[in-house]
């Protein structure tokens, strides 16, 4: 009985380990541990021997039993590892091949820009607020204290609609509005489209872009526009920028100023770029103006704030390398698919 | 505004410093220089050489051969020049050194020109003599310079000494922007005086002291009058007698040189001088044509003809300004004077004006004239009274000192009483609260002093110099404080005051979520112009009557292209489709967010009602229903939390009428979409089929929800029944699905068209349809009986339609 039970172990072993597939296996385990498999039959057989040997014999059988069932375990588990490296052997990319294209669409380089000057001053608390594009006189000029026969309104070549309507020429309306709703303090800037009479060429455009800035509260002062003037251009143009203010006029600040930045290109050394400067007008900027305060019903010897505004397309144009005013409005794909 | 360095340094002496510096400095200041130019650019050594002997040249008829005394040295040059004598001094440009440009007076090379020593014909030459063109300027500025031959020096220049000190090009042009509210700065003086307190020099300005003829007294020679003087607050007459025209004075022929004046003779070349010198415009007329020795300044009367110098004749209207004398109009008030009473060299007697005219009344005159001249471009700008005064007394200063006429005794002068000087509370405190620095009083009064503000210590004002026309209040002064104190010396710092709440409105946020929605389906974003040209709505295909061609007209357009603002947004896309299409670019997807311009009535009398559209458009890979995803996916991404209608229509003329339909929430229009017209798309240029999608933003955004709510999972499990029919063909998707959603009720969850097919197979008049639907209760395991109740009633209203199932 014993040497029938080795018999049976060497050769379900020897069987075990010729099975290739899982076929086989489970043919094994049917010969050896199905209802009518041949160590099942031995314990069935159990019940036949003398009541002394029988728990010799069970414990032998079970024993073999255990072996067997081993055997067949791990032969099922190196097949399946041999299988699944011959499946992954099987599936090797070319994982040169081109990517999956998906078809985007691309934002146009003054929506880049002005998300870039929106972040900036979100960032310092500034509320985004937009003003009529075709807009009273009153707005644009007057209240900016530019009276009639000023010279500042001849210099801007206005369209007009009519006497009195016009399309803006500068953002700065919106400061005229946002002091008109009365609520101080105010921290805002205004993007959007102005309209001047200048020919298309590589560097003008009858129609283009301004951010509008103004900060109204008790106490702020010119160090606090060029504080706030350096933080938005290191954040344009680079942690390195180094940033220039010129004394310039403007009707509605005093004092006002022109900001330049070092040149990106050159640091400043000077170069083709920069026209040999070293400095790249940006802006202009300055303290509102006490009479621009009492036209909009705000005491100037209570509150005190700055303005600026920025052209947008001269950002873009600058900080992307745009050599052509033209590019921003001929919308030509091969132009916006770089942005 | 153009001057010389050396024109600043006769005002300020102690001015010494390197033309890059003095530009910086200025810059800084607020008196910006746009760029600068030496005069003795690419000119090397260049100095004085006397000719001492010329040889014919041996083999070569035209040159001859010279030997030069170069100071310490003779040297040999050898000539073309037709010009050259025995004992003249010229410019010599030794072997080694620079000249500016070529003897022809073409553009200056940007490197100059080297001379080197060569033999010429054979002959030896260590050099060249200088013609005025070499030397990089013209006859123009040189009116002395021979034409076509060497420049001949004054007979007591020093051989080997410097040429170009000599000839005024050891110097530098600067070319400034001057803003508009310093009508001072127009002027050389104007900008001395800011060089003088930019670097803290003394300033001198001309005494404009006049030695008169006391015998003779202006009043006895002319009178003034004034009858329209709300256009003219002044007039200032001077006469001078025994004028003797010829040029003038080499120094003050370079100096109108450097600033782009050409010399003509003295009496003209000083009220050019003055002019630019004091930036106060000036007249002379020959007192022997001013009929009745009187000047009337008068209203010119509507259509009156007048003939400028320049000989053109001119129609004038009344509210032109003229000076008259006692029978006519003799001049343009500010503008340009007449032919009529024109200096000639015959002249013996001048009369000198120097008047302050409204600058808006010169401005839109010269406009309505069509005449633009330097002396208009500077009353333009308002000038100050007593500039008048101190310009036509140093015109007759420099009629002494060029010895070319005697000045009459004592000046007329008509109009209002001179300003006082303005006086302001000296605020140190305010200045500095404003500008958050800390600068002491003390250096604010060096700075006034600087500036020529006067200040009284015992009220503690300050007293505005006449001239400072703009400082009218305590900014202004603050300015001039930063100005001479230093931006780049201000503290930086941040506004530390109220916290407040940035941010965008929603009207921005649903046009980000708008733009993103476009760019995953592959748009790309346009920016259009906002006018156009009217021919846009006959592209269009619009009727006569549209209402989209109500537009509103830009008086002054830049032309007929864009002299509309527009109505509909398809112009700008179309086009840009278009020029896409031209440059074969394939498969082009384009959006823009952008107003169109809405009157309430034209003509227009209050503001427009400019509504944000978001417009899509295509051609290549795509079809209606590519637009009609990303309408939804926009819908979706705006937070419209009902269902959108798509009702067909054919009323869009621009659009296929088989393939047009508008958007529909509830019952308002949101927008629409379609395929373009083929016959619009060849009226654009777009080959092919394009499509396009408008969405009325303000629209969309009264519909928004920006509310998030997790709603949970479904609990209990879905039941899906698949329905294939047989549909006539005029019976629509959505019809259909209106039938599912209303007979549904709340169990149905979803409706999913699978399959639509239309030939083979299917009997005529059919199309054959199949969805799949979707049941769900939130509160209970659907039972079969529960669907089927909703399948019977979806039978019976889908039988009533003519539509039968497949089996």
């Amino acid at each position: 009985m014993t040497g029938n039970l080795e018999q049976i172990i060497r050769d379900a072993q020897k069987a075990v380990k010729e099975a290739a597939t899982n076929e086989d296996i489970e043919k094994l385990r049917v010969k050896y541990s199905g209802k009518k498999g041949e160590i099942t039959a031995l314990l069935k057989g159990l019940k036949d021997l003398p009541p002394e040997e029988r728990p010799r014999a069970g414990e032998a059988i079970n024993k073999a039993r255990t072996q067997i069932e081993t055997a067949i375990a791990q032969a099922q588990a190196g097949i399946r590892e041999k299988t699944m490296e011959l499946r992954l052997a099987s599936e090797t990319l070319d994982v040169t091949l081109p990517a999956e294209e998906v078809p985007q669409g691309h934002t146009h380089p003054n929506t880049i820009a002005l998300e870039e000057l929106e972040r900036i001053f979100i960032g310092m608390g500034y509320e985004v607020v937009e003003g009529p594009e075709v807009e009273k006189d009153y707005y644009n000029f007057e209240a900016l204290n530019i009276p009639d026969g000023h010279p500042a309104k001849d210099e801007q070549d206005t369209f007009y609609i009519n006497g009195d309507i016009l399309l803006r020429t500068q953002t700065s309306s919106a400061q005229v509005h946002e002091m008109e709703k009365g609520r101080l303090p105010i921290r805002m800037i205004s993007p959007g489209r102005v309209f001047r009479s200048d020919a298309v060429d590589a560097t003008h455009s009858p129609s283009f872009h301004q951010v509008e800035g103004l900060v109204i509260d008790k106490g702020i002062t010119f160090a606090d526009l060029k504080g706030t003037l350096e933080v938005m251009a290191r954040e344009l143009f680079g942690e390195e920028t180094k940033v220039r203010f010129r004394p310039h006029h403007f009707p509605f600040t005093e004092p006002s100023a022109e900001v330049d930045v070092s040149c990106f290109k050159c640091g400043g050394k000077g170069c083709s770029f920069c026209k040999g400067e070293g400095w790249i007008e940006i802006l202009g900027c300055g303290m509102v103006h006490p009479h621009v305060f009492e036209m909009n019903g705000i005491d100037p010897d209570e509150y005190t704030g700055f303005a600026f505004g920025v052209g947008l397309e001269r950002i873009a144009l600058l900080k992307y390398g745009i050599d052509d005013m033209r590019l921003m409005y001929d919308n030509d794909i091969r132009f916006l698919d770089q942005f | 505004m153009n001057t010389s360095y050396s024109w600043i340094k006769a005002y300020v002496p102690d001015l010494d410093c390197t033309y890059q510096e003095y530009s910086d400095r200025m810059t800084l200041s607020g008196t910006k220089v746009e760029e600068f130019r030496p005069l003795d650019k690419n000119l090397e050594k260049i100095v004085v050489g006397e000719i001492l002997k010329i040889d014919r040249h041996p083999d070569a008829d035209k040159l001859v051969v010279c030997q030069v005394n170069i100071g310490d040295e003779t040297t040999q040059i050898v000539t073309g020049a037709p010009n050259v004598r025995e004992g003249q001094k010229v410019p010599v440009v030794l072997a080694g050194g620079k000249v500016a440009g070529g003897h022809d007076g073409g553009p200056l090379p940007e490197d100059g020109v080297e001379i080197k020593a060569g033999k010429l014909r054979g002959v030896e030459s260590n050099g060249m003599m200088c013609s005025i063109e070499e030397l990089g300027s013209s006859r123009e500025f040189y009116p002395d310079a021979p034409e076509g031959g060497i420049y001949i020096l004054p007979p007591d220049s020093v051989p080997g000494s410097d040429a170009l000190q000599i000839l005024g090009l050891r110097d530098a042009v600067y070319e400034y922007e001057i803003t508009s509210n310093r009508v001072d700065c127009y002027s050389v003086l104007g900008i001395a005086r800011e060089a003088a307190a930019t670097f803290k020099l003394p300033f001198k300005a001309p005494s404009c002291e006049v030695k008169e003829n006391k015998d003779l007294h202006t009043k006895d020679l002319i009178s003034v009058e004034i009858k329209d003087p709300d256009l003219c607050s002044q007039f200032c007459a001077r006469v001078c007698t025994d004028v003797k025209i010829g040029p003038s004075p080499e120094w003050m022929q370079r100096r109108l040189a450097s600033v782009g004046i050409r010399p003509i003779n003295n009496l003209v070349d000083i009220t050019n001088y003055v002019m630019a010198e004091y930036g106060q415009p000036m007249h002379a007329y020959d007192l022997d044509d001013i009929a009745g020795r009187r000047i009337v300044v008068k209203r010119a009367s509507d259509g009156e003809k007048f003939v400028t110098l320049d000989g053109q004749e001119r129609e004038l209207d009344h509210d032109v300004l003229t000076i008259c004398d006692g029978e006519k109009a003799v001049g343009i008030a500010g503008i340009m004077g007449g032919e009529n009473s024109m200096i000639t060299e015959n002249v013996k007697t001048v009369l000198f004006e120097a008047a302050t005219f409204n600058g808006t009344n010169v401005r839109k005159s010269s406009r309505r004239i069509g005449l633009r001249t330097d002396a208009s471009s500077i009353f333009e700008k308002g000038l100050e009274p007593h500039n008048a005064i101190d310009a036509i007394n140093r015109a007759c200063e420099l009629m002494n000192e060029l010895s070319c006429g005697t000045p009459a005794e004592g000046m007329v002068r008509a109009g209002d009483d001179l300003p006082e000087r303005k006086e302001l509370t000296f605020k140190p405190e305010k200045y500095n609260s404003l500008l958050g620095t800390d600068v002491s009083e003390e250096e604010m009064l060096d700075i006034f002093k600087r500036l020529e503000i006067g200040f009284d210590e015992k009220d503690r004002t300050l007293k505005i110099p006449y001239f400072r026309q703009d400082l009218l209040r305590d900014a202004d002064i603050a300015e001039e404080v930063a100005r001479f104190y230093g931006y780049d010396r201000i503290p930086v710092t941040l506004p530390s005051s109220s916290a407040t709440m940035g941010g965008l409105n929603r009207d921005m946020r649903i046009r980000n979520a708008a733009a993103s929605s476009a760019e995953h389906f592959g748009f790309s974003q346009a920016y259009c112009y906002s006018f156009e040209s009217p021919k846009i709505f006959d592209m269009l295909r619009l009727p006569e009557d549209a209402p989209e061609r109500k537009a509103i007209r830009i008086s002054n357009p830049l032309g007929e292209d864009f002299s509309i603002m527009r109505t509909v947004p398809l112009g700008g896309m179309l086009t840009s489709l278009a020029s896409n299409y031209n440059h074969r670019n394939k498969d082009v997807r384009l959006y823009e967010l952008g107003n169109v311009y809405i009157a309430k009535e034209l003509p227009l009398t209050e503001l427009p009602d400019e509504r944000m559209t978001f417009t899509a458009g295509f051609y290549g890979k795509g079809d209606f229903f590519t637009l009609k995803g990303l309408a939804e996916t926009v819908f979706k991404n705006a937070g419209l939390r009902d269902r959108r209608t798509y009702k067909a229509s054919s009323d869009r003329p621009y659009l296929h009428p088989g393939r047009q339909a508008e958007i529909f929430y509830g019952d308002e229009l949101l927008g629409y979409l379609g395929e373009v017209h083929p016959i619009t798309a060849e009226n654009f240029g777009i080959g092919g089929r394009a499509y396009v999608l408008v969405i009325d933003m303000p629209a969309l955004v009264s519909h928004s929800s920006e509310d998030i709510r997790y709603g949970g999972f479904a609990r209990f499990p879905a039941v899906t029944r698949d329905i294939s029919m047989l549909v006539p063909l005029n019976v629509t998707a959505g019809e259909l699905e209106s039938l599912f959603l209303q007979r549904g009720g709340k169990i149905l969850e979803s409706v999913t068209l699978f399959d639509v097919y239309q030939g083979e197979q299917v009997k005529d008049g059919y199309k054959s349809m199949a969805y799949s639907l979707v049941f769900r209760s939130r509160e209970k395991t659907l039972s079969d009986d529960d669907v089927n109740a909703v399948m019977k009633k979806y039978l019976n209203g889908l039988e009533r339609m003519g539509i039968e199932l497949r089996s």
